[in-house]
């Protein structure tokens, strides 16, 4: 029930009196109510549950996220390469 | 812009941060998944099975369609059996078991049930059948609570009389209160559901966190989302820290989406709610302010009082509350399967039961 796809806005409109846009979700266009965030751009990712944009992708967040999540995956490798040398 | 999840499925990375809680983990920690969704996420990519023996997960009340009262799947079905109604509802809610029918069974009685995808396909119906009254389901948490807001504002505007909602929402905070209030609570950290709190943001966990004592993590679904937030709540744990703390930047902030919580607070406010399982938990739902009572199918429509029967085999309130586990039921996967559902739990994408079902946590 809460799911929430990630998709690209690729046009915005509106169609009456409300504010929406065409997301693209890996091929499939969807129409979706962008009411709730009326800043985004396109080209951004927004996240989608029942018709609506809900939140609008931070990049920044997502790519800083993973630096540290694949640091931490360095790190544990070189541990465990050392355990097994050992 | 990248795709968002290309990365976050990634099974050596999953795996790499599933190690990492192995190593720090020194003692058993019960760690509660708020959102059913993320349930059958973790049961899809298995997570479960990656844990170390001492972090054991506890699947929460996250699941709408679950804690959907009786007497409101009741409601709904004398509605929408009414004739000149078309009774719209998300699809998760045809096969929630009602006394003795669902919303599937009315439909093959002659009521006209739609499925929609979002609650402004509700209004489109309502413009096509101006001689019927269209009346929507409205159930979820405060990811959906929005939808609803404006598919209400929209409704007003544009002076569309004959659409109406069966009022349903619930949140989030008030159901972890009595989790945590609970004398048979096991919960010594949460998972805190992502996309409620990308609509609400994570501001309103500081006092819980604070009052219990608990380590908060707001979490995403993909598999390396669930496996950071696993890390971080256990980090906490370890450390004796009761912080919330965010696994998923990339989607919530601290405020949240704060025009979609002014369009919530705009057309709904807070009233207590019954929570099927549960009981009646305080200032829980969404009701409809005044200035859109109108919009209240239940002041619309006259409805008889029926006497509310729930099977006596069924232990989903204890399942929806923590307090037992799927397997710990007698009739799970004999009486009750999907098939033939006798709770709510073994019926949704998002129930705990359905999701052990489906994904074979069957002992033997």
């Amino acid at each position: 029930m809460c799911l929430g796809i990630p998709g690209k806005v690729t046009q915005i409109h509106e169609q009456d009196g409300i504010l929406m846009a065409a997301v693209d979700f890996y091929g499939v266009e969807q129409a979706v109510c962008i009411a709730t965030t009326p800043e985004v751009a396109l080209g951004q990712y927004v996240l989608v549950h029942a018709g609506f944009a809900l939140n609008v992708l931070s990049d920044t967040e997502a790519e800083e996220t993973l630096k540290i999540l694949r640091d931490l995956q360095a790190f544990n490798a070189r541990l465990t390469e050392e355990d097994q040398s050992k | 812009m990248t795709d968002p999840t290309a990365n976050l499925r990634d099974a050596s990375l999953t795996k790499a941060i599933m190690a990492e809680v192995r190593h720090i983990a020194t003692q058993p920690w019960n760690i509660m998944e708020i959102c059913g969704g993320q349930t059958h996420a973790i049961m899809q990519y298995g997570l479960d099975q990656l844990l170390p023996p001492e972090i054991t997960l506890i699947h929460g009340p996250g699941c709408p369609v679950c804690v959907t009262s009786l007497q409101a799947i009741e409601q709904g079905l004398q509605i929408a059996s009414r004739p000149g109604v078309i009774f719209t509802t998300f699809g998760d809610m045809l096969r929630v078991p009602g006394n003795q029918a669902d919303l599937f069974t009315a439909r093959s009685q002659g009521a006209d049930v739609r499925v929609v995808y979002s609650p402004l396909d509700s209004l489109k119906i309502a413009n096509a059948n101006p001689d019927k009254q269209v009346v929507f389901f409205a159930i979820g948490f405060e990811t959906t609570a929005p939808t609803i807001a404006s598919t209400i504002l929209t409704a007003s505007r544009n002076e569309i009389k004959n659409f109406s909602i069966l009022p349903a929402n619930v949140l989030v905070p008030p159901a972890m209160h009595a989790i945590l209030l609970n004398p048979a609570n096991r919960v010594q950290g949460f998972l805190a559901a992502g996309h409620v709190c990308a609509v609400m943001g994570y501001h309103e966990y500081l006092p819980i966190a604070e009052q219990y004592q608990i380590p908060i993590v707001v979490t995403g679904f993909e598999p390396v989302d669930l496996a950071t937030g696993i890390l971080m709540a256990v980090q906490q744990l370890e450390a004796g820290q009761h912080e919330v703390t965010n696994a998923y930047p990339r989607f919530v902030t601290r405020e949240g989406n704060q025009v979609a919580q002014k369009i919530i607070s705009q057309v709904f406010e807070p009233v207590d709610r019954q929570w099927r399982g549960i009981g009646t938990i305080p200032l829980s739902g969404l009701g409809l302010r005044p200035g859109y009572a109108s919009f209240n199918a239940l002041s619309r429509f006259e409805l008889d009082q029926t006497p509310l029967y729930e099977s006596p085999l069924c232990i989903a309130g204890k399942v929806l509350s923590g307090i037992a586990k799927p397997l710990d039921c007698p009739a799970f996967s004999k009486e009750c399967t999907p098939a033939h559902p006798l709770g709510a739990p073994m019926v949704s994408s998002e129930g705990a039961c359905a999701a052990y079902y489906r994904y074979q946590r069957i002992p033997g």
